[in-house]
């Protein structure tokens, strides 16, 4: 399969302080990508710089093997773990919004028949998310799990080429995180959409993804910590069918990582 | 029961709330009568039917130069300025907040300049004022807009600027354009803000009208207040500075209304 998206040499530097360090990575359409890894490893820098929220310092991004230019755009969805919907529209106008900024760039709004339209469109797709009941309430009226099923819904009727999604149910409940589970699932395959999620919950990054991503430091410095960035140091192709025997990995620091969880 | 706890029902509250009020007017009623059975003229603390006696006459009787009824003219007048000065300043704040909120490079081009004008006090620049725009009505609101507008804007960009990074950059990912973010994004989260800064600015906006009104005008409340303060007139002052206290709560009160009217996503989830 051809890659989708190709990071080359990316690294991401704060000052003198290097988060990601020479990442090179190939993502493949149609595949399900979990991002892993220790708490400032970097894994919220590597989706901003795809999303194209920050420009890495050194290295290059392709989707479809052309640059991506350094701003967010519709070809990359995004789902945040809080704050991607707006409080301000229902959650019928919340999705409808995608098709008026496309239709309409001056009014930034749609009437009569071409507003009918848009509004069925975002409608099926708010039944397919599961909030067919839900059009008229605002979200500030919604729960947790309800308004990241709206901010799936507003990310997919775009139709991007990649669906980013940085710790999308980490704030949500255990009992309505399965079913958002289920719903990614099932929404991956339907759409076949090629996602990228960032994650610090092994198990779900494990169970939802096709590969498992681990981002961390290879080297560490004791008196400089910030001067080594994060890299994949683990990149885990699941095999959909039988992904339990993986067995336990010793890295060159001694550090173990168990794959079948 | 600690004092943290002890939440008040709603008989209770407008009972408290009342109560400093009654006994104020108590108090003042009191110290009134004891000066009259005194003093049977006196001005400096004037009964309540002594005041009422001076606002009819003044509601009743035409001003000699212009034929109106002084207490009418007066409030129109003063309402006017007001009107049109926070008018002004709304519309300057909404526009210049959204630009400086939204955009990086207008933020910093003109957010040292709003900075440096909103610590000028206003009052200071009221003699430029009348020398170069005279003493008529466009110096007493440009009075006004300078007092008050600034604070509106940094506010309302302040505010704009704190919408959350991540409902900016989901607009783009929807779509969206600079403009596109200014319109759909951030006015309509400004408004309810702006609603709210509005009424907050009242108070100054009062403060900049009495003063233009004091130093140079021939009708208005605060013309009114400081025109018969030379003849110790309590009983003419006193129902105006009332009055124009219930103006004043009034405005507030439709601000708040409008709000919670217009924009219930902004007043907590029960819609």
């Amino acid at each position: 399969m051809s890659a989708l998206l190709s990071l080359r040499g990316v690294w991401v530097e704060y000052g003198d302080k290097v988060v990601l360090e020479k990442v090179d990575l190939d993502v493949e359409a149609g595949s399900f990508v979990s991002i892993v890894g220790p708490s400032g490893a970097g894994k919220s820098s590597f989706l901003r710089v795809i999303l194209g929220q920050e420009v890495p310092t050194r290295g290059s991004i392709l989707l479809d093997g052309v640059p991506l230019a350094p701003e967010c755009g519709p070809d990359r969805g995004v789902v945040f773990q809080r704050y991607s919907v707006f409080p301000h529209l229902t959650a019928l106008r919340n999705v409808v919004f995608g098709l008026e900024c496309e239709k309409a760039p001056l009014a930034a709004r749609l009437f009569g028949s071409a507003r009918r339209a848009a509004e069925e469109e975002a409608a099926a797709m708010l039944k397919a998310v599961g909030l067919g009941d839900s059009l008229h309430l605002y979200p500030a009226q919604m729960s947790g799990g309800m308004q990241q099923r709206l901010a799936i819904a507003q990310a997919l009727l775009k139709r991007p080429r990649i669906l980013l999604l940085d710790e999308p149910f980490g704030a949500l409940d255990p009992g309505i995180r399965a079913d958002m589970h289920a719903l990614i699932r099932q929404l991956w395959s339907d759409y076949a959409l090629t996602i990228i999620m960032v994650t610090h919950d092994i198990r779900e990054a494990f169970s939802l993804g096709t590969r498992v991503l681990a981002l961390d430091k290879r080297r560490h410095d004791p008196h400089a910590p910030h001067r080594y960035g994060a890299t994949a140091v683990y990149d885990l192709q699941l095999d959909r069918k039988d992904r339990k025997p993986l067995g336990i990995t010793v890295d060159n620091k001694g550090n173990k990582l168990e794959a079948a969880l | 029961m600690r004092w943290v706890n002890r939440h008040m029902r709603r008989q209770d509250r407008l009972f408290l709330g009342g109560l400093p009020i009654a006994l104020l007017l108590l108090l003042y009623l009191f110290m009134a009568m004891q000066r009259h059975s005194i003093n049977p003229a006196d001005k400096i603390l004037p009964l309540p039917g002594g005041m009422a006696q001076s606002l009819g006459a003044l509601m009743a009787q035409p001003d000699p130069l212009s034929g109106k009824l002084i207490f009418v003219a007066d409030t129109m007048a003063s309402l006017e300025r007001l009107g049109i000065g926070i008018g002004i300043s709304t519309l300057i704040a909404l526009f210049a907040g959204l630009a400086l909120g939204v955009l990086p490079p207008v933020r910093a081009a003109f957010g040292p300049l709003v900075t440096g004008i909103a610590v000028i006090p206003p009052i200071a620049l009221l003699p430029i004022l009348f020398i170069a725009l005279g003493l008529g009505e466009t110096a007493k609101i440009a009075l006004i807009v300078l007092g008050i507008a600034p604070a509106m804007l940094r506010d309302l960009a302040g505010h704009v600027a704190a919408l959350p990074r991540e409902q900016i950059i989901k607009a783009q990912t929807l779509g969206a354009g600079s403009w596109q973010i200014m319109i759909r994004v951030a006015l309509p989260q400004a408004m309810p803000r702006l609603l709210q800064v509005v009424r907050l600015s009242l108070g100054p906006a009062w403060v900049f009208l009495i003063s233009a009104e004091a130093i140079a005008s021939d009708v208005g409340l605060g013309y009114r207040i400081f025109l018969v303060r030379r003849y110790l007139a309590m009983d003419v002052i006193i129902p105006y500075v009332v009055w124009i206290a219930l103006l004043a709560i009034l405005m507030d009160a439709a601000l708040a209304l409008m709000s919670r009217r217009l924009f219930p996503w902004a007043h907590g989830a029960s819609h």
